[in-house]
């Protein structure tokens, strides 16, 4: 099948303009005719179903938490970029566009990442007007920072909370309009399909999480803003509850999954203590701007620390090695995520790592204490140092803190045009849902840009093309698909109800995570992908047989919700599995050990991968069929990444 | 492994809204101190599920202290015995070997039992349907530094938006009064020069819904503040208490009309 991305023709400044332009509109007077399915309440969702709200389409929304303002952007620390130029430094929408090409490892979509850049300055001014409380300056205007890397401060942050902030203000607006009745809010209702009629989709079947109703939704359009599938590791700095459910059943559908295996994974969490352990919590990035990182030079100094022998201000200058600074001189500490993950995981593999476990390096603020006082490192960072503390229950101010990579946002996702359509009609994807922006490796602060771009400025726009096209027409909820579809639910749970084996579905979690975390994490092989699908294969199927799920369908049934997110995940994990093993390059957060430059870094293979792989489910336990839609760099030269 | 913890927990169960509820009694056995209090209650229910029992429901995601999901009532307290954190960021430590903890929901009229340990508290969520916004609609809006702010008013707007809507103030109140949620919404927007066209209207919406959804009358005792994860102050009611009976005695404009079709 071929991939039309359906970007516009002409210079990069005037392609979204003119497809605003050339896209259909609905009479304002018809767009009440219209029902729109919003699934997902976060930045993406939130924002979506308010703006199509107040245009005046009828918007049912849902979520599986118990208020919309729960979603998992409320956890986003770090700020969110916007080409605003307010610091005279030099930034502009084409200094924006260009950093997260390059940043992408140019594995994206320049027609795309320009338009985010382009939008990213009206987000701003959205959030300001909602009552978004950004930081300022004194005299008033808003302040800015400089974050991952990125030479010009164009980072708009609320302390260490730019999430929750940001999400407040979509929630309010949802409010508004849940309030004028534009916008039906269904909480604690999980989305378990999606219903296609004539290969358009035509709405959803839903579960009820209090009672356990299976209730069908007819939309003439269906928004997926779902989230990643980082949980798919099972440790994960996401929500407990963060699931690809609702994207895979589309996948399942016929909608295109693209580059899975394109996963983030952010150098500075805190590292897990054992088994127990349920999710892994990040430590901003900004911490990398006075925090040196270091392992022991020698095997024998870190033994010694692991058993506590000796305490990390003990271990001498000499027997340090500050490895970011030693290879990266011009970078140092600063360099992109995915080059400071990978150092870290040599460390811990050549016998260095410290902690109780040995899965840990330092991050250590003593020169920062000694150069600036502790009052000063207080200011910046008094309340993470306090999470560290709370967590460790080790002071960072007296001893370096102990960190390590953890899984944290999923590039890939589903396929999506330009207009956020999915290769089925009526069906679109926003957010960290979609795989379109961030190619191979996202940059920090532009998580947060994307969800709001997607819902704000960009659906409002494409979506009235395609509901212009389709027609007012009610949708006809006695079409046989609607049944069928919800017998398939129903006798999916019946068939997660009838396992009553011995072993609990968070086992079978923490199994594919492992799993995930050991060959399709930080660096994979040909070797260690190929087993990593045996291992997978065969947990689905161990899964399927001994399994236990207890209670009832009728009923409030958290191990019955898991049990179909785990299902779902043991799935996906084969998928990302393949896709790793198809792409025999190195990109961005993808690293094949095979593929790298002579100093360890990643190697990228543009005459044969310059694309992005597409993957079309075929029918259960048969293989998934790729198609490519090719990356054409008009304006951008591609290069080699360098941070030395 | 030494230093791990043996505790008696004593949770309440109660199978749905309509059913009577009850404490019941379980073990949960060596406990590691470095566990967060919900993955202590993980493990319990990963024994309970094994032996055909139901886990114990309780709410909880992120589990980093911002989503406001968890709600436990631990030995008396709103999010445990920890003064600014919630109960995810709770960790074991906190207890000893041999202790016996009670684990209870929310208790207040306006925040029903779903299940076991979780309520439904969407009349939080009631209360900012009624006024918690500024009415601006997508697009079309002013350049943001078109706005000047004093960073004292926004931080002060910032540490009232900081509230993450779990409710401990409502399950420490002996009233059972939602005056500390409502009033940091209202404060945030008071605050800042973007509520004011609707800062009068607003606070009146908003608190007439807080009253119907039959939230208790304040009385000044502070519960609420103590027990809040994100320290909300008091002086946040009273802000919303001097908007509220300044727009009630001064102001004449009437509570405006949220509700009617799309335009």
């Amino acid at each position: 099948m071929s991939l039309e991305a359906k970007i516009p023709p002409g210079p990069l400044a005037e392609k979204w303009s003119k497809h605003k332009f050339n896209l259909k509109l609905v009479n304002p007077a018809n767009k009440r005719k219209y029902d729109v399915i919003v699934v997902g309440t976060g930045l993406a969702g939130a924002s979506a179903a308010a703006s199509l709200a107040e245009l005046g389409y009828n918007v049912k929304a849902f979520c599986f938490q118990d208020s919309p303002r729960r979603a998992h952007s409320i956890a986003a620390q770090g700020g969110i970029n916007a080409a605003k130029n307010y610091q005279n430094d030099g930034d502009s929408v084409y200094r924006l566009f260009y950093d997260t090409i390059k940043g992408g490892d140019y594995r994206a979509r320049e027609g795309n990442v320009y338009r985010l850049a382009e939008v990213s300055v009206n987000i701003i001014d959205q959030c300001v007007a909602q009552g978004v409380p950004f930081a300022r300056e004194y005299g008033g205007l808003l302040d800015n920072r400089s974050f991952g890397g990125s030479q010009v401060s164009r980072t708009f942050y609320a302390r260490g909370q730019t999430g929750q902030q940001l999400l407040l203000g979509a929630y309010s607006a949802l409010n508004r309009q849940i309030h004028k009745g534009k916008v039906k809010m269904y909480t604690r209702t999980e989305m378990l399909d999606v219903v296609t009629v004539d290969g358009h989709a035509k709405g959803i079947i839903t579960r009820n999480l209090t009672n356990g109703q299976i209730d069908t939704h007819t939309g003439h359009a269906v928004l997926l803003c779902t989230g990643g599938y980082g949980n798919v590791f099972y440790l994960s700095t996401n929500a407990i509850g963060s699931n690809v459910t609702a994207a895979w059943r589309a996948h399942k559908r016929g909608a295109f999954f693209a580059n899975p295996c394109y996963t983030q994974i952010h150098p500075t969490c805190i590292p897990v203590t054992g088994d127990h352990q349920s999710k892994l919590t990040l430590m901003s990035e900004s911490l990398r701007n006075d925090g040196r990182v270091w392992a022991p030079k020698t095997v024998e100094v870190a033994e010694k620390l692991r058993k506590k022998e000796i305490t990390a201000a003990q271990v001498k200058e000499d027997d340090r090695d500050y490895f970011l600074e030693r290879k990266y001189p011009s970078f140092g500490n600063l360099v992109p995520r995915d080059v400071a993950s990978r150092n870290a995981k040599e460390m811990v593999d050549d016998g260095r790592g410290v902690g109780g476990s040995g899965f840990a390096v330092f991050l250590d603020f003593a020169d920062a204490i000694n150069r600036l006082g502790q009052e000063a490192v207080a200011a910046k960072y008094g309340n993470l140092f306090d999470m560290y503390y709370q967590i460790t229950d080790e002071d960072p101010y007296k001893q370096p803190m102990r960190i390590y990579p953890a899984v944290h946002y999923t590039m890939g996702g589903l396929w999506v045009d330009y207009n956020l359509s999915t290769n089925v009609p009526g069906l679109y994807a926003l957010g960290e849902c979609n795989f379109s922006d961030h190619g191979a490796n996202r940059l920090g602060a532009s998580a947060l840009m994307q969800g709001l771009a997607d819902g704000y400025f960009v659906i409002p726009y494409t979506l009235g093309d395609y509901l212009a096209t389709i027609g007012p027409k009610p949708v006809d909820a006695g079409h046989p698909a609607f049944a069928k579809t919800k017998q398939d639910v129903v006798d999916r749970i019946n068939s997660l109800l009838a396992l009553n084996g011995t072993k609990t579905v968070n086992e079978y979690h923490r199994d594919l995570g492992h799993i995930m975390w050991e060959y399709c994490g930080m660096a994979r092989t040909e070797e260690g992908l190929t087993k990593a699908k045996g291992l997978i294969q065969a947990l689905r199927a161990d899964f399927w047989k001994n399994a236990k799920v207890v209670g009832a369908n009728d009923e409030v049934n958290a191990a019955l919700e898991k049990a179909g997110r785990v299902a779902d995940f043991l799935e996906l994990g084969e998928l990302m599995v393949d896709d790793a093993q198809m792409r025999k390059e190195s990109c961005g957060g993808h690293f094949r050990l095979e593929s790298q430059t002579e100093e360890g870094e990643a190697l990228r293979d543009d005459d044969n991968f310059a694309f992005v792989g597409a993957w079309e489910y075929k029918g259960d336990n048969q293989p998934e069929v790729l198609n490519k839609e090719t990356l054409d760099f008009e304006f951008v030269h591609l290069t080699q990444r360098s941070y030395k | 492994m030494s230093g791990n913890m043996n505790l008696t927990l004593k949770v309440w169960r109660q199978k749905d809204a309509k059913s009577t509820g009850k404490m019941v009694t379980y073990k949960a056995e060596n406990i590691s101190p470095d566990m967060s209090f919900l993955e202590m209650l993980d493990v319990v229910n990963e024994s309970l599920i094994l032996k055909n029992d139901e886990p114990i429901h309780f709410d909880h995601d992120c589990r980093e202290g911002i989503c406001g999901m968890c709600s436990l009532y631990i030995n008396g307290r709103p999010h445990g015995p920890k003064r600014a954190i919630t109960t995810c960021q709770l960790h074991m430590r906190s207890f000893h070997d041999g202790e016996t903890i009670t684990i209870e929901p929310w208790r207040a009229a306006a925040f029903p039992v779903i299940k076991d340990l979780a309520v439904d508290r969407s009349a939080f969520d009631r209360i900012q349907q009624a006024g918690g916004y500024v009415s601006v609609n997508t697009g079309g809006v002013p350049d943001a530094n078109e706005l000047l702010i004093p960073k004292v008013i926004a931080d002060e707007a910032f540490n009232s938006a900081t509230c993450i809507g779990c409710g401990a103030c409502v399950a420490a109140c002996k009233n059972a009064s939602a005056m500390l949620f409502v009033s940091a919404k209202v404060s945030q927007m008071a605050l800042l020069p973007q509520g004011q066209p609707e800062r009068w209207s607003r606070v009146q919406s908003m608190v007439a819904q807080m009253d119907e959804e039959g939230f208790g009358s304040c009385t000044n005792t502070g519960a609420c503040e103590a027990e809040c994860p994100k320290e909300i102050t008091l002086t946040n009611i009273s802000r919303m208490n001097n908007d509220y009976f300044s727009a009630k005695l001064f102001r004449e404009e009437k509570v405006h009309d949220h509700s009617g079709g799309g335009e």
